[in-house]
């Protein structure tokens, strides 16, 4: 395949940045997008250039690191997928794709590609745990879970905090990964005991570090890829209540 | 305390509940605009001095000019504070998978603010004595208005709006106050269509015949 890539290039966050135009020549369709990044990298590399900077761990589709915007979505444009798992056979021959950093004032761009998702981790530290005494593990059966509440706070937990929700909000909205968050302790009877306090913090942190709001137009949950759903936020709206 | 009272998600339930009751306003102002298709003026001028003189409806009113300002004070709030929220956009734009209507909620409400305005002008503020005009004939004022056809076309365009703004609003205030069931969210979806259609198709109604078969 031949493909033109319009990649956000900027040296570090104080500089402004720009698109740089790259044209790739024999991407296989079988690539994953971060393959075929890899093989730009490596391109600009030999021709003694900056290589594009851009996050990524595990390639297994559950670190949640690789996040960028591509062609207009995050992660790209095929559903419920990171962009590690993103293949280059849903790309079209001849096609321009445009990669851009998520954007979110939150996250602020630290090079290239790469955002700065701390912002994450203080509204986690804020509130998303349990206080519990570490030791040896409690018996799985003292405390009955039914299994739709169980299953409802699985389908929860599996939130990868990549920031495709921001990216995907027109508002850069945090809600559906706080509500995610949320929700696997609020479901669970663990969670009931710090209930209230985690709710209260954890949404006074998300407005701290300046996430916007939420206007329930549904972009995030399009744009999961581990499609966690809207009725989450109901649920963190209904906690927040509840803690008053 | 700020923080809490501020906190983004009381804001959104102050605008859902101001929104709610707004939606709950609209039936009876157009059950009574509908008294304008009758041939004889005094039904609608009864049911205009009834809505001016009564009481409880006097404090009704106030409440209601309270909860629009309310709705529409909080909704630019929140609304700068999205704009903030993101300073460098997309070159890509943003193509996600979305209720339609949700995208534009500030500039149809914009449009209808507006034209709220200009509907002051022409009754409310008569009423108060602040514009001239005969408070005690507003079927004869609602008349000569339809007869302008930039009236009817401004008018209809804004109903137009106010259903998109109707349709996302009314669902989105439900998912806001935490009502969103496996159930009864698909039964909220659909009556948010019939009530954002019906409503402004019924005032669309009274426009239309009012401007041409009158």
């Amino acid at each position: 395949m031949k493909l033109t890539l319009k990649i956000w290039r900027q040296k570090n966050a104080d500089a402004k940045g720009n698109f740089e135009t790259y044209k790739m020549d024999n991407v296989s369709p079988k690539m994953a997008f971060l393959e075929m990044l890899d093989a730009l990298n490596k391109k600009l590399v030999e021709e003694d250039k900056d290589p594009v900077a851009f996050d990524h761990d595990c390639r297994e589709g559950i670190c949640g690191s690789c996040g960028m915007y591509i062609n207009g979505h995050p992660h790209g444009p095929v559903s419920a997928i990171t962009t590690c798992h993103l293949s280059m056979r849903y790309f079209k021959e001849g096609e321009t794709i445009w990669v851009e950093p998520w954007r979110a004032k939150p996250f602020p761009v630290i090079k290239d590609l790469i955002v700065d998702r701390t912002a994450f981790d203080k509204i986690q530290i804020a509130g998303g745990f349990i206080s519990v005494n570490t030791g040896a593990a409690p018996e799985a059966n003292s405390i009955l879970i039914q299994k739709k509440k169980s299953d409802d706070a699985f389908d929860s937990a599996i939130c990868i905090g990549c920031g495709a929700c921001v990216a995907a909000c027109k508002n850069a909205s945090a809600m559906l990964f706080v509500s995610a968050k949320i929700s696997q302790f609020a479901l669970l009877p663990q969670g009931h005991i710090e209930a209230k306090e985690r709710v209260r913090a954890m949404v006074i942190k998300m407005d701290e570090v300046g996430f916007g709001n939420c206007s329930n137009t549904g972009a995030c949950e399009a744009e999961c890829p581990k499609q966690i759903k809207l009725t989450n936020i109901a649920r963190l709206n209904r906690e927040y209540y509840k803690a008053y | 305390m700020s923080k809490v009272l501020f906190s983004s998600i009381t804001k959104k339930f102050v605008m859902a509940l101001a929104g709610l009751f707004l939606l709950t306003f609209l039936p009876v102002h157009l059950i009574i605009n509908l008294m304008l298709l009758k041939s004889e003026p005094r039904p609608f001028n009864n049911a205009a001095h009834f809505m001016a003189t009564f009481p409880l409806i006097k404090i009704m009113e106030v409440v209601l000019i309270g909860v629009i300002v309310i709705h529409v004070s909080f909704g630019i709030w929140l609304q700068i504070r999205n704009w903030l929220s993101r300073p460098v956009g997309y070159v890509s734009g943003n193509k996600s998978e979305v209720s339609f209507f949700s995208r534009f909620m500030i500039w149809t409400g914009a449009t209808i603010f507006t034209f709220l305005v200009l509907h002051f002008f022409n009754f409310y503020f008569v009423k108060l004595g602040l514009v001239a005009g005969n408070p005690e004939d507003f079927y004869t004022i609602a008349h000569n208005l339809f007869k302008i056809p930039a009236y009817n076309y401004i008018y209809l365009t804004c109903f137009a709006l106010l259903g998109f703004h109707l349709f996302h609003a009314f669902s989105s205030a439900f998912q806001t106050l935490g009502l969103n069931h496996r159930l009864w969210t698909p039964v909220i979806k659909i009556v948010a269509l019939v009530y954002a259609i019906i409503i402004p198709a019924g005032f669309a109604f009274i426009s239309i015949t009012l401007w041409l078969f009158r």
